[in-house]
């Protein structure tokens, strides 16, 4: 019995707790994350914004959280019953899961992988099936014409960001994140990498539908995309889903490129503040990017979109990736050199 | 122990999803079960210590090849009356089929054997997986030893990739292009004509 406990609950229970302590405050960033995203915009237009349930608004994303929670959940008759149901939940896992390989601070990770950089890569490729099934499965033509547009659109942006992924690799020499942090002990990567880092954040747009390229969510002209045909906690595990998932790639952004949890000098003030609270300071900044970008630019139009994806990331990534091993070969910096053989 | 438990439970899944990719009537839900064994045999690479092959098994396989099949088969019409037709008609010729290759399949792993002098052909030595990580090793074989290999497997996918394209590309002479360069070279001056209308008169 004790043997049972040792070798088999108790590290199931010890994962679970931890499982829990990385997810519950990512569920609550994603609610006042959804805060956060109307007052910012209520001020770029001078509106105030939620104010009226709790003080300053702040129990709003609570309000809403309970009124989708009570609200009656239709499956539309000719929907594909089965599919149709497992569409939000797949969405919902995928963007949680990816958490598990995060380093919110030096050796703060559930999982620390050799792979890390390729897991997170996996994880959000695989993004799109969500959206895909929901549109299928709903049987109708707006959600069906929304889920098109999302998968051509996530598939074309992935490319471009896996170069930008394999230049970073090339400079750390792992695919490991915390050794991809440690890397930028020195100098951010964001300063010899920023035209590579700015690719990637508007990959990040594109990947996560969010404006200018949130086509496939186009209200005007497809009604709400892929998810019309969904209501209450349905509708409610997309839309975490796709909130965890902007979360997910700002982190992935920070870590790439803005030095994780490190503090941006190594200096009295800045080091005493601990790492986890660098890492959420880095993020919460490049959120606040993504919806001051939502407030302030007008949707691309589809074609466009694609250009942009094809002919000009995709080239620009792939210059820089023989540019960036170039340089380090040229200049004898390649790192690990010794460990490839 | 544990890693015996979750052996069994990707194995079990991946297997049934195959069978059932086969089984299931409808085309959508044979895809959905063939990205299931894809990601299941993931797993059984990451328990079999090839992380690197496992993750790129999901990359490639399930998050762009799984992808386009999806796109096909949602777009296909096919209802399932249509598909029956014509399976007793096939029967005979499918069970022959299968007989040959279970036949062959058996023959062969019956009395295979590997040749002895098959380990001094190799042309490099499998490194120590204590060592060297399983991506540095793959990278260091791929792109010294076997680099001449690994460039024509590139170049004949990049063969296959253009072929689809001619075969399928027609020109439209009918649609319209946006010329990014002509749009930026185009100057206020040329484009704007600013006219003094005097009031009830129009231009």
């Amino acid at each position: 019995m004790v043997e049972l406990w040792d070798n088999y609950l108790w590290p199931l229970i010890w994962i679970v707790i931890k499982i829990l302590v990385i997810v519950v405050p990512i569920l609550l960033a994603v609610a006042y994350l959804t805060y956060a995203e109307r007052k910012v915009i209520g001020a770029m237009h001078l509106r105030k914004g939620p104010n009226v349930v709790g003080p300053f608004g702040l129990l709003q994303p609570l309000a809403d959280g309970a009124k989708l929670f009570l609200k009656e959940t239709i499956i539309p008759s000719s929907a594909n019953r089965a599919v149709f149901l497992v569409a939000p939940m797949l969405t919902f896992f995928l963007a949680l899961v990816a958490w598990a390989v995060i380093p919110f601070g030096e050796g703060l990770v559930l999982a620390d992988i050799n792979v890390g950089l390729l897991y997170l890569f996996a994880i959000s490729s695989l993004g799109v099936y969500g959206v895909l099934m929901a549109g299928w499965a709903s049987n109708s033509k707006y959600a069906f014409l929304g889920a098109l547009r999302s998968a051509a659109q996530m598939v074309s942006y992935e490319v471009s960001m896996g170069f930008v992924i394999i230049s970073v690799l090339i400079c750390v020499g792992s695919l490991n994140l915390t050794a991809v942090v440690e890397a930028q002990r020195d100098m951010w990567f964001v300063i010899p990498l920023l035209p590579m880092a700015v690719v990637f954040f508007i990959s990040t747009l594109a990947e996560t539908n969010r404006h200018p390229f949130d086509l496939p969510e186009a209200e005007a002209e497809l009604v709400a995309g892929y998810n019309v045909e969904y209501s209450a906690m349905t509708f409610a595990l997309f839309f975490l889903g796709e909130y965890a998932n902007m979360i997910l790639m700002c982190a992935m952004t920070t870590i790439l490129f803005l030095g994780g949890w490190l503090p941006p000098l190594d200096i009295a003030p800045f080091n005493l503040i601990p790492g986890p609270v660098w890492f959420a300071l880095k993020i919460s900044a490049l959120l606040f990017i993504f919806i001051w970008v939502r407030a302030s630019f007008p949707r691309y139009r589809y074609d466009q979109l694609m250009r942009l994806g094809w002919k000009v990331f995709l080239p620009l990534s792939l210059a820089a990736v023989v540019i960036v091993s170039g340089v380090l070969v040229a200049f004898d910096m390649v790192p690990n050199a010794a460990a490839a053989g | 122990m544990i890693e015996a438990l979750v052996f069994y439970m990707f194995a079990i899944v991946c297997v049934v999803s195959g069978v059932l990719v086969v089984t299931r009537r409808n085309p959508v839900h044979s895809v959905l079960f063939l990205i299931l064994a894809f990601f299941n045999a993931g797993g059984l690479f990451v328990l079999a210590g090839a992380e690197f092959l496992a993750m790129l098994l999901v990359v490639v396989y399930v998050g762009a090849v799984a992808v386009l099949f999806m796109f096909v088969v949602m777009m296909l019409d096919v209802t399932v009356t249509e598909l029956k037709q014509g399976f007793s008609n096939y029967l005979p010729i499918g069970l022959l089929v299968v007989a040959i290759f279970a036949g062959e399949i058996l023959a062969a792993s019956i009395a295979w054997q590997a040749a002895p002098e098959a380990a001094a052909n190799l042309q490099a030595a499998t490194p120590d997986p204590a060592e060297v990580h399983n991506t540095a090793a793959l990278g260091a074989l791929i792109y010294t030893k076997y680099a001449y290999l690994f460039q024509a497997a590139g170049l004949i996918l990049l063969v296959a990739m253009i072929g689809a394209i001619v075969l399928t590309h027609r020109k439209r002479r009918d649609s319209k292009k946006q010329v990014i360069a002509d749009q930026l070279a185009r100057d206020a001056k040329e484009a704007v004509v600013l006219k003094k209308v005097e009031t009830g008169r129009g231009i």
